[in-house]
């Protein structure tokens, strides 16, 4: 049509609108068929049926966070990962090499991080 | 202008069949329920019970939508959406037949975007949508939702990574991310797919994906005995419907993934069955791993919660690094 970008563009735009409608679609119809009556108690939030006693974000275990962090340094791996498997027969030994050693810099981290016991959840 | 059209129908027909099949998909979810558990599943609405997802949309229709007073609002309602739509726009990289066919005169691709990065893609737009549970979890204010929106952030943050480097086998055998491209080096009978040389990096893949489609025995998120309902606990009507509805849009979506990335796509197994349309191959592969979603929903008991992170951090994640430089080795060695 355009150009290749434009093209994605389009095309993940219209999706992501349809999808986004189709929701809002059956949202907004389950607004005109559904009852409303306004009801203060009904707006408490749920905890098994007693007023709640307390605000509900409190700190919590820092582990969640740790994990987070983890992601983030494997996940950005993985996506240095993709161009080398594309390009993976043109670069040869020297690309398996180095992408061995990149691996091994990354694994002495994990185990680091494994020995720490940030992947332990007792 | 016909580009457009064409592609316009394209999109609808895709929303058709994915959309379209998640009624039926909870319907033989529960009759399979039933019958894994010698019940009958449902019976009254309709024959054999079929109709009985349209009543419980009715059903979900007519609740009403309460946002609770002490949730944050727009982040509450805008939640659901976050889960919905990137299952849609992954669907967009999943290619349905072969690509410059003649139908009716013009010349069609059978995909909607032949993505050059497809295979990042659509693992990114699988992190994004963690960001609806645990908005939604944030947002309501509630312990429980809190909890679960926490377990199913870090549970699907951990699997990614697995899922991630489970597929890298699978590039440096294919030297491609394009989701078509891919299909088409698994070319010939079955036994050029890929999840025979790549067994270790199916099975990563396809365990991680329960995981990320927070699915017994992973559903940890949701933990009912624990967790009242998990992030889902302060949603009602059809906005809890939205995110049902998207976890069944995502069952969808990733047993495409695996039927393209593992199984051949929209190839036949033998090539003497290249008759029979790519696309009805494509939705019985679906179909297959739906069932096998399903059949081990209702066989296998949930995990506990520190069992689901060592799986995922000290079995799978080595397990992936160990098949990728496997893989790599031999194909450099060959």
């Amino acid at each position: 049509m355009v150009n290749p970008t434009v093209d994605l563009l389009i095309q993940f735009g219209l999706m992501a609108f349809i999808g986004a409608a189709v929701a809002f679609a059956l949202i907004a119809m389950s607004h005109m068929m559904s009852p409303t009556s306004k009801n203060p108690n009904k707006a408490i939030s749920y905890e098994c049926g007693v007023l709640p006693c307390a605000e509900a974000r409190v700190p919590y275990n820092v582990h969640f966070y740790l994990v987070a962090v983890l992601f983030v340094l494997f996940d950005l791996e993985a996506v240095f990962l993709y161009p080398w498997a594309v390009a993976f027969r043109t670069l040869g030994v020297v690309g398996l090499v180095e992408m061995f050693i990149f691996i091994g810099i990354l694994l002495v981290g994990y185990f680091y991080a494994w020995k720490k016991g940030v992947l332990d959840w007792e | 202008m016909t580009e457009f059209i064409i592609l316009i129908i394209k999109l609808i027909l895709i929303i058709a069949v994915s959309v379209g099949m998640v009624p039926f998909l909870i319907y033989f979810e529960r009759k399979f329920a039933g019958f894994f558990q010698s019940r009958m599943g449902p019976t009254y609405a309709g024959p054999w019970g079929s109709l009985q997802s349209f009543g419980d949309m009715a059903k979900l229709m007519s609740k009403e939508d309460l946002v609770p007073a002490a949730a944050d609002g727009p982040v509450f309602r805008i939640a659901p959406y976050i889960l919905f739509v990137p299952a849609f726009v992954s669907m967009t990289l999943i290619p349905f037949g072969p690509m410059d066919v003649d139908i009716f005169g013009y010349n069609v691709d059978l995909v909607v975007s032949s993505f050059d990065a497809g295979v990042i893609l659509f693992l990114a737009l699988g992190s994004l949508a963690v960001y609806g549970p645990v908005f939604g979890g944030w947002a309501s204010n509630n312990n429980w939702a809190l909890l679960g929106a926490l377990r199913s952030g870090a549970q699907m943050v951990s699997y990614e990574i697995s899922m991630g480097l489970a597929v890298v086998g699978v590039i440096v055998m294919a030297n491609t991310l394009n989701f078509v491209d891919i299909v088409d080096a698994q070319a010939g009978g079955f036994w050029n797919w890929f999840f025979i040389p790549q067994l270790v990096g199916f099975v990563i893949f396809f365990v991680a994906s329960i995981a990320e489609l927070n699915r017994d025995p992973f559903n940890l998120a949701e933990a009912e005995q624990e967790l009242v309902a998990g992030y889902m606990t302060e949603y009602s009507g059809m906005r809890w419907g939205i995110f049902m509805f998207g976890e069944y849009v995502n069952m969808v979506v990733m047993s495409a993934v695996i039927s393209t990335i593992f199984m051949g796509g929209w190839r036949a197994p033998f090539e003497f069955l290249d008759v029979i349309p790519g696309f009805i191959w494509l939705v019985g592969k679906m179909l297959f791993f739906i069932f096998l979603y399903m059949w081990i929903r209702w066989t296998l008991p949930r995990y506990r919660y520190n069992q689901l992170m060592d799986i995922g951090w000290k079995i799978f994640l080595p397990l992936a690094i160990a098949n990728l430089a496997v893989t790599a080795l031999i194909i450099s060695v060959v």
